[in-house]
Parts: structure tokens; C-alpha cells; sequence
């Protein structure tokens, strides 16, 4: 049953069968994206055509490659944007509340703990509802009563980060504070009777020690919002991010530079995911 | 203000801006304008949104499966996924642990709209499934795979097992081996140690896993809208429509705070029933 104990065969082979089948199941898509970018054919699926790189490469009437798509170039530098405030906005804030919780004590901890957490069982779209709900309301309130022309409230680049800086940093605190945990106060109770203030002890002892879980939360806050497309449609303005793109072409005219994006974004998260392989087993 | 204080303050009122103005305000600017009714510019409060959604079959109909479908694959995802945790941290050759765990995160990090844009690929006509079919000789004409339930069912499983096989894992970690051989010394069989000793103590991932799954399928828009068929049922498309399509916001937050109402009452019935609490599903 497990490493220890003897397996009949059947159990064996059987388990290894059906885990095998399970990873088929997915990478599968990832497989078929892959190898159809280098399809030399109009269509996005099969039949196979022979191998091309016109999916990335050609500018022509028939096929506008990845590298010559203006309007998709122009999608994924919006979500790198995007992402990047997200993450830093969400990292920080994070980081703030994992100290917070774990450190002060005052009234209400526990309501406002729950408010932190919420977004973890909030549907994405509820998010973006809301929050574009209330944006509009405000920008609307300053229009007419102020007569103030305020774009962050209106849909665009940075109500989506908003919107997706809501739930980022809740993401940021979980990360943070379980390496908050394993912190050990004396540490910082000795730089306080060495008369460092408190944010100095937090500067120079705690955020030291949490580099690692702030490292990891902004990476894991940026692919959140790189990917994100149930909040982000309701607040992207005329700036689409790359989901969002994604989306509209899949729903109205996928071509294979679809899969040439699909492929190139594969490939990034495989060659990030085997450093991390490594990096981890070195330690 | 004494330095502990000011650290205190420093940390909190970023905290603060955060949960007041995009969790807590937007999700009263949502109950209140549920009750608002489009175009209707006096302030009185008025249920008709919520009754055109009781008298209309179509909304709480769709409303009903949307719901019976997200329970259906929150337990899908349990019976699929669960051999695979148990594999991966029981009984796989710990060299090959680490390097099949990674695999399971790609499909995570790389985003959904990718990799079910890589089922519509796999399942449509001319895609991987049908065209080896033909190529075998099996069938003539391609079966009907994409835009209907199966198809659905497939992105929306696909896109959520992993946040079950994540957690689940961790708790299997902790999982002490000399109690699963000393249950198999006494003469349990398998069915019995499953039951008796591995299920009771990775019910807390289960749990967690379950309400996220849950979530995510609650809320998700692209595997209904890209997947499945033209006439499918799925309420966060209706909330779509109402925001998007016919702008009718009012309507739209009524139908968005109904889900959010149905999404809290059954995490906290799963909740309930395994006796624990909503700060624990993010660790």
C-alpha cells in the first residue's frame, strides 16, 4: 500500500497505470497547443501540414505571426504591467497584514481576519461586480457633484489592478504569515532591548527572515494576475490584457497564433518550473 | 505616540484602506443596488430584481444547475484526485516525488484560458481525439465532443482538481507510515485502513480543497462559456449578460449577490459538518 509494505502486483501495476493515464490527461493540452503552433496550416487543430514557424514569424495577407501581431504584443505587455503593480501592491500590503495578524493584538482582529481571508472563498466575479459596482459609483458622484473627471474609477489599467490586488494580497498574507509562524520573537525582543524602535526590529531583523516567503508570494501574486481573466473582464477598459485577449480571439477568430502564444507561455512556465526544481534540491 | 504605536499604525492603516475600500464597501455597494431597479432614478428600495429571478424559469433553473454541477465536480475532483496525492506523497519513489509534483503546478501557473483553449484543440472536429480516432479506422464521422456538457464538465474538472490535489497532499505529508503498517500488521486490509485511517486524517485537506474547487467552479465563466454548448446553463454567464451585455447593473448585482449568498451557505455547511474553521482553508 505504501513504500514499506509489499503490493501485490495487481495493485501495483494498476495504481501505475492510472497514474499514468492522469498525467496524460494533463499534459495533454499543453502537448497539443505545443505541437500545433508548428503546424504549417490555417486551421488551429490537425490535420498535421508539416512543421512551420510561420505561427510566429510571418507577416503576410494569409498569416500575421506572433512577433508581427500588434494587437497581441501589445496584450502581453499590458499584463506584464499589470502583474507587476499587482504583485508589488499585494506583496507589500500582504506582508503588512501577516504582520499585523500575527504580531499586535487589538479590537476586532478577528473581524478583520475574516475580512482578509474572505476573498479565498469569494467567486472572481463577484470581485470585479462589486468593485466596479462601487467605482462607478464614486467617479460618478465626483462627476456630477464635483465635476471632477477622474479615470482611475472608470474601467482600465488601474482598476484592474485593484480589482486584482483585492484578492492578491490575501494570497501575500497566507504565504508570509506561515513563515511568520517559525519566526522567533526573542529574535526581535532582542533588537527592541537593544533599543531599536519597532520598525527598525521589523526593517532589519523579521523582513530579512521572511525574504524568502516575500520572494515567493510576489511570483505566485504576478502568475495570479497574469493569468487572471473572471475579475479582470469586468474592470479592463480599452487596454485589454493578454487573457482577455486570449478570450476574444478564441471566442471569434483563433487562428494558430493562438496556440504560438499558448506555446511561448508553456515554454516560460516550464523553464521556471525546472529552475525552482533545482534551486530546491540544492538546498 | 510611542514607537510600538506608531509601528502599529503604520501597519494598520494600509491594512485598513485595503479591506474597507475593495472588500467590505464594494460588497454593500452590491446588496444595495440589488435592490435598486434599472432606470428607475428615485432611491426606494424595490424587490423586483430578485422576483424577476424567482418567476423567471430560465434564471433559477440555471441557478439550481449551476450549483448541482459544482457539487458534482468538487467530488470528481476528490475521487480523481485523491489516488494521485497518495501516490505522490506515499508510494512513489521519493526521487521522482518532487519532479511530479512540479507537474501537477504547470497547468496551474500557466492559466486557465491557455490550457482550455488546449481542450478545445483536443475535442473539436478536426482535434487530437477525433483525428487519431479516424486515423485508426474506428470512426468515420468526428463525434460530438466540444460545446456540450462532456466538454464543459472536462475544462471545468481540469481547471480546479489540482487546488484539491494540493492540499490533500499536505495533510498526506503529515501522515506518520508506521500507522498504516502497524493498522496492515493487525490484519486491516486496505479498504479498512482507507477508510479508518487515511480519509479521517486527510479530512482537513479534503475539506479545504473541496471549498476551493467549489469556488472556482461556482465562479468560473471561461470553461462554460468556451466549452460548453450554445443553450448551457450557467449562472455566472447570466451575470455576464446583465453587466455586460444588456448593462441592466442592477439586475446583474442581484444575480452576482445570489451566488455569493449560495457559495457561503454551502462552504459553511462543509464547514460545519467537519468541524472546522474558515482560518484554516488558506494553510
Amino acid at each position: 500500500m505504501i513504500r514499506s509494505l509489499p503490493n501485490s502486483p495487481l495493485y501495483k501495476y494498476g495504481y501505475r497505470f492510472y497514474i499514468t493515464l492522469f498525467f496524460i490527461f494533463l499534459v495533454l493540452p499543453l502537448i497539443a497547443i505545443s505541437v500545433l503552433a508548428f503546424n504549417d496550416s490555417n486551421s488551429i487543430a490537425l490535420p498535421w501540414h508539416g512543421f512551420s514557424l510561420d505561427w510566429f514569424f510571418a507577416n503576410n495577407d494569409n498569416r500575421v505571426g506572433l512577433f508581427h501581431d500588434e494587437d497581441l504584443l501589445r496584450s502581453i505587455w499590458i499584463s506584464v504591467e499589470t502583474a507587476f503593480a499587482m504583485a508589488i501592491l499585494s506583496t507589500v500590503v500582504g506582508t503588512m497584514a501577516a504582520l499585523l495578524f500575527e504580531q499586535e493584538k487589538f479590537k476586532f482582529k478577528g473581524l478583520l481576519y475574516f475580512f482578509a481571508i474572505a476573498p479565498l472563498v469569494i467567486p472572481g466575479v463577484i470581485l470585479g461586480i462589486s468593485i466596479l459596482l462601487s467605482s462607478s459609483y464614486v467617479g460618478e458622484i465626483l462627476d456630477t457633484k464635483f465635476g471632477i473627471d477622474t479615470e482611475v474609477f472608470s474601467p482600465g489599467f488601474w482598476l484592474v489592478v485593484f480589482g486584482q490586488f483585492s484578492f492578491g494580497a490575501t494570497y501575500a498574507l497566507l504565504l508570509v504569515s506561515a513563515r511568520l509562524k517559525k519566526f522567533d520573537p526573542q529574535l526581535e525582543e532582542a533588537a527592541l532591548s537593544l533599543k531599536a524602535s519597532r520598525l527598525q526590529a521589523i526593517r532589519y531583523i523579521t523582513i530579512p527572515f521572511l525574504k524568502p516567503a516575500i520572494i515567493g508570494a510576489f511570483a505566485v501574486t504576478f502568475i495570479m494576475s497574469f493569468s487572471n481573466f473572471n475579475t479582470t473582464i469586468f474592470l479592463v477598459g480599452s487596454d485589454p490584457t493578454l487573457p482577455v485577449e486570449l478570450f476574444s480571439r478564441i471566442k471569434f477568430s483563433s487562428t494558430p497564433v493562438l496556440n504560438a502564444v499558448s506555446f511561448m507561455i508553456v515554454l516560460f512556465i516550464t523553464i521556471v518550473a525546472t529552475i525552482s526544481l533545482f534551486t530546491n534540491r540544492k538546498k | 505616540m510611542s514607537g510600538n504605536k506608531k509601528a502599529f499604525y503604520f501597519l494598520l492603516i494600509p491594512v485598513l484602506l485595503w479591506l474597507v475600500l475593495l472588500i467590505i464597501i464594494p460588497h454593500i455597494d452590491l446588496f444595495i443596488s440589488s435592490f435598486k431597479v434599472d432606470g428607475d432614478s428615485s432611491s426606494a428600495f424595490s424587490l423586483e430584481n430578485y422576483t424577476i429571478f424567482f418567476e423567471e424559469k430560465i434564471y433559477w433553473f440555471t441557478f439550481l444547475n449551476t450549483v448541482l454541477y459544482a457539487i458534482g465536480i468538487t467530488l470528481l475532483a476528490f475521487v480523481v484526485t485523491f489516488p494521485v496525492a497518495f501516490y505522490l506523497t506515499k508510494v512513489v519513489d521519493r526521487k521522482y516525488a518532487s519532479f511530479l509534483t512540479l507537474m501537477l503546478l504547470i497547468p496551474l501557473w500557466v492559466g486557465e484560458l491557455v490550457t482550455i483553449y488546449g481542450w478545445v484543440i483536443i475535442l473539436g472536429d478536426h482535434g487530437v481525439i477525433n483525428e487519431s480516432l479516424k486515423w485508426l479506422g474506428i470512426i468515420d464521422k468526428p463525434l460530438p465532443l466540444l460545446y456540450n456538457n462532456f466538454s464543459m464538465s472536462i475544462g471545468l474538472l481540469y481547471m480546479s482538481m489540482l487546488f484539491m490535489t494540493i492540499p490533500v497532499m499536505t495533510t498526506l505529508e503529515s501522515l506518520d507510515d508506521s500507522l498504516i503498517e502497524a493498522a496492515s500488521d493487525l490484519g486491516a486490509s486496505k479498504f479498512t485502513i482507507f477508510r479508518r485511517i487515511i480519509i479521517p486524517h486527510a479530512m482537513p485537506g479534503i475539506v479545504n480543497g473541496g471549498i476551493i474547487v467549489f469556488m472556482l467552479v461556482i465562479g468560473d465563466y471561461v470553461a462554460p462559456n468556451i466549452l460548453g454548448g450554445k443553450s448551457n446553463l450557467w449562472f455566472t454567464e447570466q451575470i455576464y449578460n446583465q453587466f455586460l451585455s444588456t448593462f441592466n447593473w442592477n439586475q446583474g448585482a442581484a444575480f452576482g449577490f445570489l451566488l455569493l449568498v449560495i457559495s457561503s451557505a454551502v462552504i459553511w455547511m462543509a464547514l460545519k459538518l467537519s468541524g472546522q474553521k474558515l482560518e484554516k482553508v488558506g494553510s
